[in-house]
């Protein structure tokens, strides 16, 4: 288990050289922020008793959305991995005395939470500050802060579990590319980053949310303002662990056949 | 200026059989950018589903405004997209090699790219208009027609122009580089509802400042036949003087270039 916090830690701190291009990336999240804030004020207006989400849970939504956005983004992948794989310096990295699912899956959580704990502190400071209606809200209750500290560490692992098929994959068809553009533009629809699931009509929703892309963001953002409370928040809990456990089976068991027949590109 | 063409072609031509090279790879991208583009696509679709309209505009006139933005964005980014990966080109220090050869360092960073996968969200932008022109019920005349490919090209102008000044920023900062992308991938991705709808104040920066409304919400309105004003459809006319300012900033970077050294 030490190990693997090393692998954690290293990522970690390799991350933090790159403060400036995180700076100015968060002056360009912010009115990203607003800009949706502002359609959906616009939206609200027109359509007050239609509204599927109370507005302030809404825009506390677009907020932490935008705070939390590369701890979630599946398009953020580690390309050093993609790099192993295509490199063949893979070779080094079975040579290790490390299990190779863990060891990459400690470093992608170590990369995401780098660049997500710089960046969420000014977003979420400025978005707490702003007028209302377009602020990001305190939680309900202490008792939901803490429900969504859980269910967004939940949701990282289920993501982080997800963008493992896909480095795993490309051992496979190694073009990881293209594989990579198609998974990861299913996933912004489907978790609900283009557009909050509760918009969604009935039938349609009611599959997106079993599915394991709704564990990701969906769960915690709905959980922080009270949209997701009580029985339906349990139930959340529970499809958050049934998937985490599935997607981290599915790996191992494809980094278990990877490893079998993998063949070193190059030397 | 012809032989200038010439060079540009075949600069073209030269990308394209090497990208060809690579064929799996080169139609994945496309279906990669096509999905990438659908999903804005699944979310007005059902977003519209609950909502009947937003500020007036309907389902189909929503689609209208954003088709014609995804697609003045996706040829730009064809065309210019070496200018968007220009910041690579000054940490490399190639721009000093740009800058010894006799042709002018715009038409050879122009040609230092052209990124044929933008099809896919071409494609996603003229599935949107069709489905658009379906659902709007416009009457067509000549003039309607006229406006819809002005406001194309004229986005198109306008986004090569923020592409320039993206690299020209690079020239005094290289930081500082993804600032432009708010304007370029922002002002596609927002650009999808008429502009008035995030009130007045981003009505005055976004015709004052940076001017989308001149492709956008000012000819639309003609086009959707919500105005009679006629002149609106010459408004995307602006928008090369933007690509001159822009240009201009260029010449400001390329004189204040120092080598990065390597």
């Amino acid at each position: 288990m030490k190990k693997y916090f090393s692998f954690f830690r290293i990522q970690f701190c390799f991350g933090v050289q790159y403060r400036s291009a995180f700076l100015s990336a968060i002056v360009t999240q912010i009115p990203w922020g607003l800009m949706e804030c502002l359609a959906y004020h616009t939206l609200h207006a027109s359509n007050t008793e239609s509204f599927p989400m109370e507005f302030s849970a809404l825009t506390s939504y677009i907020w932490l959305k935008e705070a939390f956005l590369l701890l979630f983004s599946t398009w953020m992948t580690d390309n050093e991995i993609f790099d192993l794989i295509l490199n063949g310096d893979v070779s080094y990295e079975l040579c290790r005395p490390v299990s190779i699912y863990d060891m990459w899956f400690a470093r992608s959580m170590g990369g995401r939470m780098f660049s997500a704990s710089l960046r969420c502190v000014p977003i979420l400071l400025i978005a707490l500050l702003l007028p209302r209606p377009y602020n990001l809200s305190l939680p309900q209750s202490a008792a939901a802060f803490w429900l969504f500290v859980l269910t967004l560490l939940l949701g990282v692992f289920v993501a982080v579990a997800f963008c493992m098929l896909v480095y795993i994959l490309s051992f496979f068809t190694l073009s990881p590319q293209g594989l990579r553009m198609l998974m990861t533009g299913a996933v912004e629809f489907l978790s609900g980053a283009t557009l909050p699931l509760p918009f969604i009509p009935y039938p349609v929703r009611k599959v997106l949310e079993l599915l394991p892309f709704a564990s990701m963001q969906n769960v915690p953002f709905r959980v922080y303002s009270g949209d997701l409370s009580g029985t339906d928040c349990m139930y959340a809990i529970f499809l958050q662990l049934f998937w985490l456990a599935v997607l981290v089976f599915l790996g191992k068991l494809l980094c278990r056949c990877a490893e079998r027949r993998i063949v070193v590109q190059g030397g | 200026m012809r032989k200038s063409i010439r060079l540009y072609f075949m600069y073209v031509s030269a990308i394209l059989k090497s990208s060809m090279q690579y064929k799996a790879s080169f139609f994945l991208m496309i279906a990669g950018r096509f999905f990438i583009g659908f999903n804005e696509f699944l979310g007005i679709y059902f977003l519209f589903s609950g909502f009947s309209d937003i500020k007036g505009y309907t389902y189909g006139e929503v689609l209208m405004c954003y088709s014609v933005m995804e697609m003045s964005f996706a040829l730009s980014e064809c065309i210019a997209s070496g200018f968007s990966s220009f910041a690579g080109i000054i940490k490399r220090g190639e721009f000093d090699r740009i800058l010894v050869r006799p042709l002018s360092p715009v038409l050879q960073v122009l040609g230092s790219r052209f990124d044929l996968a933008r099809i896919g969200p071409m494609i996603t932008g003229v599935i949107m208009l069709v489905l658009g022109i379906q659902s709007c019920q416009i009457s067509w005349t000549a003039g309607r027609v006229i406006t819809l490919i002005f406001m194309i090209a004229g986005g198109t102008v306008l986004f090569t122009g923020l592409f320039l000044a993206g690299a020209s920023i690079c020239f005094f900062s290289i930081a500082e580089t993804k600032l432009v992308n708010i304007l370029t991938y922002g002002g596609k991705t927002h650009g999808k509802y008429p502009i008035d709808i995030y009130g007045k104040n981003m009505m005055k920066f976004c015709t004052y400042v940076i001017p989308y409304t001149l492709v956008q919400y000012y000819p639309l309105q003609y086009l959707l036949g919500k105005t009679d004003t006629w002149q609106y459809a010459l408004f995307p006319f602006g928008t090369p003087v933007f690509l001159g300012l822009s240009y201009m900033l260029w010449r400001a970077g390329v004189r204040h270039y120092k080598s990065s050294g390597s």
